[in-house]
């Protein structure tokens, strides 16, 4: 249950964007999750509904974008997504392939009105 | 309304203490292993039989998470070396910031070994970099060999995987052999090794693989480590 540490780390992020942007309202957050970053979408959702309610950035809303993994084969440096932990080169056959996404865990975007 | 594009790591606070923190290791040629599991896999007894190994004047130190309680830190005081528990007070995982003020009152050039016992838990300490070399995962044969697929965050970035409590295969139903090809689909390129703290099989293995990582780091220019 460490999403809520995490939503704590997102709302931390919001408010020093605020301090730099006197009068902007937030409105929403744009979050990159991937699917081997260890934090569950859901619970990170619950989490930053909890501390977002009746706090200061109510009522910024939270958006997931989830990411699956992606691996590249080195052989025929065809890129896939990984599907049941198979890291297999669909073309090739190769099972030496090196992971390129899938561990994210960044903030992407915040929408707001400015004064 | 506008869009204001952010491209920023969540936990960027965490990652710039804990790049500090890997920059002072390197520093100080101290090889630094996050240990993680989940509870009662074994990490306490098999840093007990780490220390009890090494000859004294070793340079070598442990810091140890727990939520509650300093019987850890007790147990490993024992044997000679600096010890320091973190009492986490309820997070379920150590963070950057933690280590770095367990460390604030310690000698770093006294030390080249620092061995880090994270809080037992396969889920939240993934998340967390605390500046080591490699996090070192131990899976014991009393859980399922399905662990690695069920908490792939945490196999897929441990370098080392320590298979422990071999000691018990006779009496459970744990599959060496499933439980090896879990962790690989994760992290094809994983070590992995057995051990027994109870009978000392493996423990070999261990140290020699500790002593290589150790000599690695002397041999490096710190600023080659980074």
């Amino acid at each position: 249950m460490h999403e809520l540490s995490i939503a704590n780390a997102i709302l931390d992020s919001v408010r020093a964007e605020g301090a730099r942007r006197p009068g902007t309202r937030f409105l929403k957050v744009g979050v990159r999750v991937g699917e081997l970053s260890g934090v569950a979408p859901d619970s990170l959702s619950f989490c930053f509904e909890a501390l977002v309610h009746g706090s200061d950035l109510a009522p910024l809303a939270l958006e997931i974008e989830t990411r699956p993994r992606r691996q590249r084969c080195p052989e025929c440096d065809q890129t896939f997504r990984v599907v049941d932990f198979d890291v297999t080169c669909p073309d090739c056959g190769e099972t030496e392939t090196r992971c390129i996404g899938g561990d994210e865990l960044e903030m992407v975007y915040l929408e707001m009105e400015e004064p | 309304m506008s869009k204001l594009p952010l491209e920023k790591k969540v936990l960027s606070e965490n990652d710039r203490i804990a790049g500090e923190l890997r920059a002072r290791f390197a520093d100080h040629g101290i090889l630094c292993l996050n240990l993680v599991s989940s509870p009662g896999a074994g990490k306490t007894t098999l840093l007990e039989r780490t220390l009890e190994g090494f000859s004294h004047g070793e340079r070598v130190a442990v810091l140890t998470g727990d939520i509650q309680t300093d019987n850890d830190a007790r147990r490993l005081a024992r044997f000679g070396f600096s010890v320091k528990q973190i009492t986490t007070g309820g997070a379920c995982h150590l963070d950057a910031r933690m280590v770095e003020r367990a460390l604030a009152d310690w000698r770093l050039e006294e030390i080249d070994l620092l061995l880090v016992e994270n809080v037992g838990n396969l889920v939240c300490p993934a998340s967390y970099d605390l500046g080591e070399a490699a996090k070192v995962v131990i899976l014991s044969v009393a859980e399922g060999e399905d662990k690695p697929l069920k908490y792939p965050a945490m196999f897929f970035r441990a370098e080392l995987l320590v298979l422990s409590k071999i000691d018990l295969l006779p009496y459970v139903p744990f599959n060496m052999t499933s439980a090896r090809e879990n962790a690989r689909r994760v992290h094809p390129g994983i070590e992995m090794m057995e051990v027994s703290c109870t009978t000392g099989t493996g423990l070999e293995t261990w140290r020699d693989w500790l002593e290589t990582r150790r000599r690695a780091i002397r041999r490096e220019p710190a600023k080659q480590v980074r």
